[in-house]
């Protein structure tokens, strides 16, 4: 049976399943029932200075998707809104409680070096494996220069991990804000500062929906809203693509990440582990099943380990990161035709309409003898996928390779470029 | 022998009955609905679309559901199928749309489209919208014979159209067999007449009522009279069984007592018997012997001489009887009716099978079954002779009227739709469709 455990930058974890900073991780109580469901660790809701801030009433939105619930949530809660004592009092006891799961603790203050000092001092005295810095979130705390105020401005980002490293001896997971426009800039600025780790993606910037009766963005406090942190199975893909961005990036140098974004079962926790990460935080689909959750995490990562023969995190930790690629190294010779299944097809015509109005004419619309009947053109069939994602049967459109003898050249090469070297 | 009589009314409480009559189904509420719309996989060149005898389009409704556009979803029924409640409720769709829903080949389990039409045009009904307004009027009159499905259909479509409409109607309510002739927990409550009064609400249609073809007025007349004529009479007469002694107490035409149950207040008035035999292969001998069980009968046997795919029943339908205690016996046919002092006690049948040729023949070997109260249920058919005997006589097949694609009968000016036509589905979607499309080719005629 494969290994889950994971020492992530000397934070020892059983499994790679951690909740992330949030209101799961606010209290003992939540933190002990998610060890006792079985989670790896915890990163601890952000702690601040005091006295704590104050909570508005209304704090979530979220985006349904034809009948399912939670596509996405975004939420305008703040840092904990309890007394840094109380928070410290019982982390301390978590931990001392729970010596094999990993206690990351999450801190925000204002961006000067003894409030940071001060707080890494205190936490340091809980026995917490490591801390998390949060310059994430976009909404409120960001307003009084602190959270995604701070990971915006990778000048901040690096001095503040700088303080950190200089006045602990935990280990330092740098938490990135994904409303820039480059996240290797700010990841950069946490490898120059010294980061131990990073983590990603905090939420977006968002309004979820607008109240139409109201005119009033949702979650609405009477009768006003403010824009919030999108979080969820919605920004998965957001969140992959900027753990790739700093898995392949050489100035990032190989930072440990840990992975978050919509993570909702075992299934995205391998696709962040394949891209580099470590660990996962999870967040949203606890909120909206509870932590039991993670049994199937654990069970469904051990199984598909076991199925591909990986003992360990490590065994398979990355190996997607170098097919993530440019697109110019991309294989223009390479050649896929789309090929329905005609005993599968279910005559639906989904593929026809999706080709007809949106893309190649490439599929037609026949009757044969009254019956339905949907053809691939191949001549016009340029491989694009749309069919294959429209079709509601699995495995009915399949893409299949076209042989066509020719090597692998990429647009750089390619004679159609007019600044390829071919083509000079 | 104490108790109930063998043949006796309230063998339920009203409590009970009025349960037993309720809706056979419950409504979608909305998130249920969405979900089941959120299943519709808005297929181009939808199968659905196609079986739909109106042509409603079905994936468009069924999207609108899923966004909360309820009223553009009732209104791409409704435009299509004026009785679209009604049919919501009694079509087969197991048959039609359902058959060949995608997710009926895919995973055997259609959208449910029936459920979801009544989701959007009960949410139009209950808003007393009347949607559909008047085109400018023409100041053409055009008399419509029953007001029926057919009937109906036709009506409101010629006054969208901004033409007059006089309807004459045998019975003293409006609404055809919604109104008298399908069982009462398919169409409950007053369904029936909202959705008549929901019709008759755009204007421009006067129903005479208790005024009969051939008895009260004459295609002649109408035709002499009016700009043209519309006849959607449905089958007047029923079968018979061809017994002498057919006119004993305790056999009854399963239309006549469905109607006289559909307007009983509290159904405590109707008598039933202990045992029950009904006699057909239809959707009115299973909606007899579904109601006789609903209304306490002990045991209900359905007779039917063919297999079980021969019946026009649909095997959901046959299912739905068996379902509620029916016991459905094929291949036997009546051979006589038992009697003592003028009562009926039974009815002998014969085993029959199919010959070699495919004839369906009698065994020799019979069985008797007791019966207190025996319902015919073997089918209705046309009375041609007010359309035939008056000084404009209409075509007739197979003692039906007529008709070609357009509902036009052999006599210009004079149309024809629903069950008494030639050629009919004995759908209640059916005549409304044939009702829509008369009226267009009418309305043609009179610009």
């Amino acid at each position: 049976m494969a290994d889950l455990s994971y020492d992530f930058v000397g934070i020892k974890t059983p499994n790679p399943f951690w909740l992330a900073s949030a209101p799961p991780t606010d209290k003992e109580i939540n933190v002990v029932r998610a060890f006792e469901a079985g989670w790896g660790g915890v990163v601890w809701k952000t702690l601040g200075e005091d006295p704590p801030v104050v909570n508005v009433s209304s704090r979530y939105g979220a985006t349904h998707y034809n009948g399912q619930r939670i596509a996405g949530l975004n939420n305008i809660e703040l840092i904990t809104d309890r007394p840094l004592d109380v928070n410290l009092e019982e982390i301390t006891r978590v931990k001392k409680d729970w010596p094999d799961r990993a206690m990351v603790v999450s801190l925000m203050v204002p961006c000067e070096e003894d409030p940071w000092k001060y707080i890494l001092g205190r936490v340091a005295e809980t026995g917490a494996d490591g801390v998390e810095l949060n310059f994430g979130c976009p909404h409120g705390m960001s307003e009084r220069g602190m959270g995604s105020a701070v990971g915006q401005v990778p000048e901040y980002v690096q001095m503040v991990t700088e303080w950190c490293k200089k006045h602990s001896d935990m280990s330092v997971i740098v938490k990135l804000t994904p409303n820039i426009t480059d996240i290797r800039s700010s990841a950069r600025a946490a490898v120059r500062g010294g980061a131990d780790a990073v983590s990603l993606i905090n939420t977006i910037n968002s309004i979820v929906n607008i109240d139409l009766d109201i005119m009033a963005p949702t979650p609405t406090v009477d009768g006003k809203g403010a824009h919030g942190g999108y979080c969820g199975p919605a920004v998965k893909p957001i969140a992959l693509n900027m753990v790739a961005e700093i898995a392949r990036d050489p100035e990032c140098q190989n930072i440990p990440m840990s992975g978050i974004g919509g993570i909702s079962n075992w299934r995205d926790a391998a696709e962040f582990i394949s891209l580099g990460c470590g660990t996962v935080q999870v967040c949203t689909a606890a909120m909206h099943h509870g932590f039991k959750i993670v049994d199937d995490m654990k069970t469904g990562l051990s199984n598909w380990m076991d199925s591909k023969g990986y003992k360990s995190i490590d065994d398979f930790r990355g190996l997607a990161a170098s097919n993530v690629t440019d697109w110019n190294q991309l294989n223009m010779n390479y050649d896929v035709k789309a090929l329905i299944d005609q005993d599968k097809c279910i005559k639906c015509g989904l593929c026809h309409i999706a080709c007809e109005d949106t893309s190649h004419q490439a599929i037609t619309a026949e009757r044969v003898d009254g019956a339905r009947r949907y053809e691939v053109v191949d001549e016009e069939c340029v491989g694009c996928n749309l069919c294959l994602h429209v079709c509601p049967v699995d495995d009915c459109i399949t893409m299949v390779e076209v042989d066509n003898g020719k090597p692998y050249m990429n647009w750089n090469q390619d004679p159609r470029n007019p600044h390829s070297k071919a083509a000079e | 022998m104490g108790g109930i009589a063998d043949v006796a009314a309230g063998r339920l409480s009203a409590d009970e009955l009025s349960k037993n009559f309720d809706d056979m189904y419950p409504a979608l509420g909305e998130s249920k609905a969405l979900i089941e719309a959120s299943r519709c996989y808005f297929c181009y060149d939808a199968p659905c679309m196609e079986a739909c005898p109106t042509g409603i389009d079905i994936p468009n409704f069924i999207r609108k559901i899923q966004t909360g556009n309820y009223r553009g979803s009732a209104l791409d029924i409704l435009s299509e199928n004026i009785m679209g409640g009604a049919c919501a409720r009694v079509c087969p769709t197991e048959i039609l749309c359902e058959e060949v829903c995608v997710r009926q080949t895919q995973e055997g389990k259609p959208v449910t489209i029936g459920k979801l039409q009544r989701f959007a045009t009960d949410w139009l009904m209950a808003s007393k919208e009347q949607p559909f307004e008047r085109a400018e009027l023409s100041g053409k009159t055009v008399a419509v014979v029953g007001a029926g499905p057919a009937g109906l259909s036709a009506a409101h479509r010629l006054s969208m159209l901004g033409h007059d409409v006089e309807i004459f109607e045998a019975l003293p309510k409006s609404g055809g067999l919604n109104e008298y002739g399908i069982a009462a927990y398919k169409l409950p409550h007053g369904i029936a007449q909202e959705e008549v009064d929901f019709i008759l609400g755009i204007g421009g249609i006067t129903v005479h009522h208790n005024k009969a073809l051939g008895r009260d007025i004459s295609l002649s007349e109408l035709h002499e009279k009016f700009d043209a004529v519309f006849i959607g009479t449905g089958l007047g007469a029923v079968r018979a069984l061809g017994f002498e002694n057919e006119n004993i107490k305790g056999v009854f035409n399963a239309v006549d007592y469905i109607a006289k149950l559909r307007q009983s207040e509290d159904k405590t008035d109707l008598e039933i018997g202990r045992k029950v035999v009904v006699i057909g292969g239809g959707n009115t001998a299973i909606d007899m012997a579904v109601q006789a069980k609903r209304l306490g009968a002990e045991d209900v046997t359905l007779v039917y001489r063919r297999a079980p795919e021969d019946m026009s029943a649909t095997h959901h339908e046959q299912d739905y009887a068996k379902l509620n205690g029916v016991t459905i016996k094929h291949f036997a046919k009546p051979v006589e009716l038992l009697e003592q002092d003028g009562q009926v006690t039974g009815v002998r049948f014969e085993y029959t099978a199919k010959g070699a040729n495919g004839a369906l023949e009698g065994t020799g070997e019979t069985f008797d079954l007791m019966a207190n109260m025996v319902f015919k249920a073997i089918g209705q058919v046309f009375i041609p002779d007010p359309a035939t005997n008056s000084t404009v006589s209409l075509e007739i097949q197979d003692g039906r009227i007529v008709v070609d694609e357009n509902g036009a009968t052999s006599v210009p000016g004079i149309y024809a739709g629903g069950d008494c036509v030639y050629g009919g589905e004995d759908l209640t979607v059916a005549a409304v469709q044939d009702g829509k499309v008369a009226a267009h080719a009418i309305d043609k005629v009179l610009r």
